[in-house]
């Protein structure tokens, strides 16, 4: 690579941390106050009581349990597939990496939150965390719910590093390039790092054991917030699928999630020199497979419900289908199949926009997909006479509607902080002397061959 | 400390500086290269390649099971309530809890092997140049002991100007 391409390279991924423009503020207060007026309804909750929401006998998991498992779905965008692309030495993962790490990370975030509005008390959330109380018990480590807080923090910490090891010779470029207050702060996120070759070899091989370690454990992330379900007798919760189905369903909506935000940040930060339509390509064809696999999902899970006729699990069965959740289910499909189906299977639809598109139709369906888990089974558990109904009011709509804005502010905010394309790897992946390169640190050129 | 460097445009420059202070004497250890990328298409950047990090993060793994274990059995017997059927040490799920805090261990020692061995979060002062960042490649070595050889072998490698620290 050039002197003069790897100055335009730096200079193009610090710009946006440079510059700031009037869109951007409009754009922070926008979504600020969305934030803001999320934040009050939370506080208006609690201070009214639960009774505020539309949560009842029997339906007593709704939206927020809904939104949970939806954003930590999302998160599944970010690190496993960096992880994956990491492993397998994709030479097209650099630009791309960062943009999915940072999904997870907030994405975790947000999630993780839902579980504590939807407390009562929220301020007790404390005691989820394994520590004894004064009688010295301890929280029931056979719960599932325990099981919850020892997967998220985990994924949480472990994605956090993820994320902000490689972001460290970046900080060290922008400390190196700033005077003041600003020297400062990236000074000490740099923690010193100078870039010997050391220093590299080190932290490539803490990447590669980041990358080994977080797979699992995000597979397993998603696998025990199946098990809140799944462990319990409830008609078409008890499945021994929902672990693998719920984990392909978190990869699909997180590469939906990621293609989205690629997309705006490709358009709004002027990125089109590093984010190819090749990315998108390579995202969308990702995209299609697990829109099969989740329909193969759905089928396997439909056929063997059917199958068995047994008569709770056919009421639930037959009012997602054709009764008052059937609009829902049949959106569902479209958003999650149809839709993404028709478009990206064709090479001639699977441009950028149709990625978007095939995104937006499939952040839709999972929402739905995860609302029709959980809100049919519980209005519709053994006996009629305990049936009932649930609609959202207006403080779970709203806060939901925040989270939202949440996620794209606090991703603006850090696109303008942190090189939102890691600067190094995109260098170091355009080596100078590629006749000098080991056959076996060759990448796979996917990138090059359509760029 | 004292230190005597170069800056190269390249890493073919930074590969003859290195070869060249072999040829002076100088052993590998004593030799930095500093650059904004890793530089694995060269020989140099083979440098300082063993590492016991896959071990430490093997032992932190350990550390989380054997740690997560005892927690779970422990606290099931300090108040052996019966739940849900299950025996009072319940192997099934506490495994779920053992698997996460195996890969927390991991994850931890993994990253505090780095801060260590890597020397980040260093206080002592040491061999860099803000120039590194734009593209240069530092060869230095720290505290020479003949001056005069380590100069000749920068130069002769290339570089303009000779700095010292």
């Amino acid at each position: 690579m050039s002197d003069a391409s790897a100055r335009k390279m730096t200079e193009d991924l610090l710009r946006p941390l440079q510059q700031t423009t009037w869109r951007f503020y409009l754009l922070v207060a926008f979504l600020g106050s969305i934030v803001a007026m999320g934040l009050g309804t939370w506080a208006y909750q609690m201070y009214m009581g639960f009774g505020m929401t539309g949560i009842n006998n029997p339906v007593y998991w709704a939206f927020y349990i809904t939104n949970f498992v939806f954003w930590i779905g999302i998160s599944h965008a970010g690190t496993l597939i960096s992880a994956i692309l990491r492993l397998v030495n994709a030479g097209w993962r650099r630009p791309v990496t960062r943009c999915a790490e940072v999904i997870t990370a907030f994405a975790l975030m947000i999630g993780a939150l839902f579980p504590i509005i939807h407390l009562g008390r929220p301020w007790l959330f404390f005691w989820l965390m394994p520590y004894p109380s004064n009688r010295m018990i301890w929280p029931n480590f056979r719960s599932p719910l325990v099981w919850d807080f020892f997967a998220i923090t985990t994924y949480l910490t472990g994605s956090v590093l993820f994320l902000f090891l490689p972001m460290i010779p970046d900080f060290a470029l922008i400390r190196d390039r700033s005077t003041g207050l600003r020297r400062t702060i990236y000074g000490g996120l740099a923690l010193g790092w100078r870039g010997t070759t050391k220093q590299w070899h080190r932290l490539e091989s803490a990447m590669q054991i980041m990358a080994v370690a977080i797979i699992p454990v995000a597979v397993s992330v998603h696998t025990i917030v199946s098990f809140d379900f799944s462990m319990a007798p409830v008609p078409m919760w008890h499945s021994t699928m929902f672990g693998p189905y719920f984990v392909a369903g978190a990869i699909f909506s997180g590469i939906a999630g990621l293609i989205i935000a690629m997309a705006a940040l490709r358009k709004f930060l002027h990125l089109e020199e590093y984010l190819h339509p090749i990315h998108f390509e390579n995202l969308g064809k990702l995209l299609l497979m697990m829109s099969l696999l989740w329909a193969y999902f759905v089928f396997a899970e439909r056929l063997t419900t059917w199958y068995g006729n047994d008569t709770p699990e056919m009421n639930v069965f037959y009012v997602t289908q054709r009764g008052s959740f059937a609009p829902l289910y049949w959106t569902m499909v479209v958003c999650n199949f149809v839709l993404p189906f028709s478009i990206l299977a064709l090479k001639k639809l699977r441009t950028i926009a149709g990625c978007v598109i095939a995104s937006f139709g499939v952040v839709v369906g999972m929402w739905l997909e995860r609302f029709l888990i959980v809100v049919p089974s519980l209005s519709h558990k053994f006996l009629p006479y305990s049936w009932g109904h649930y609609r959202p009011r207006p403080v779970e709509i709203m806060i939901m509607t925040s989270t939202f804005a949440a996620m794209c502010l606090l991703y603006a905010l850090f696109s303008k902080f942190v090189p939102i394309i890691s600067i190094w790897e995109l260098k170091a992946g355009e080596h100078p002397s590629p006749a000098l390169n080991p056959i076996a640190a060759h990448e796979h050129p996917l990138g090059e061959t359509h760029a | 400390m004292s230190a005597i460097y170069a800056m190269y445009d390249d890493g073919d420059g930074a590969q003859r500086a290195v070869n060249g202070l072999r040829k002076a004497g100088v052993a590998d250890s004593a030799i930095t290269v500093i650059s904004d990328q890793p530089m694995e298409a060269y020989e140099f950047g083979e440098m300082d390649r063993g590492t016991w990090i896959w071990y430490t993060a093997s032992g932190g793994g350990l550390f989380g099971l054997l740690f997560s274990t005892w927690l779970t059995r422990m606290t099931e017997l300090a108040w052996p309530l019966p739940t849900g059927n299950m025996p009072i040490v319940s192997w099934w799920p506490n495994l779920i809890v053992m698997f996460e805090m195996t890969m927390l261990g991991a994850i931890l020692a993994t990253v505090a092997t780095l801060l260590v061995t890597g020397g980040l979060v260093r206080r002592k002062p040491a061999l860099y140049d803000p120039e590194v960042t734009n593209g240069k490649i530092l060869v230095g070595v720290d505290n020479p002991p003949r001056v005069d050889d380590v100069e000749r072998a920068l130069v002769a490698a290339g570089s303009p100007q000779i700095k010292r620290l």
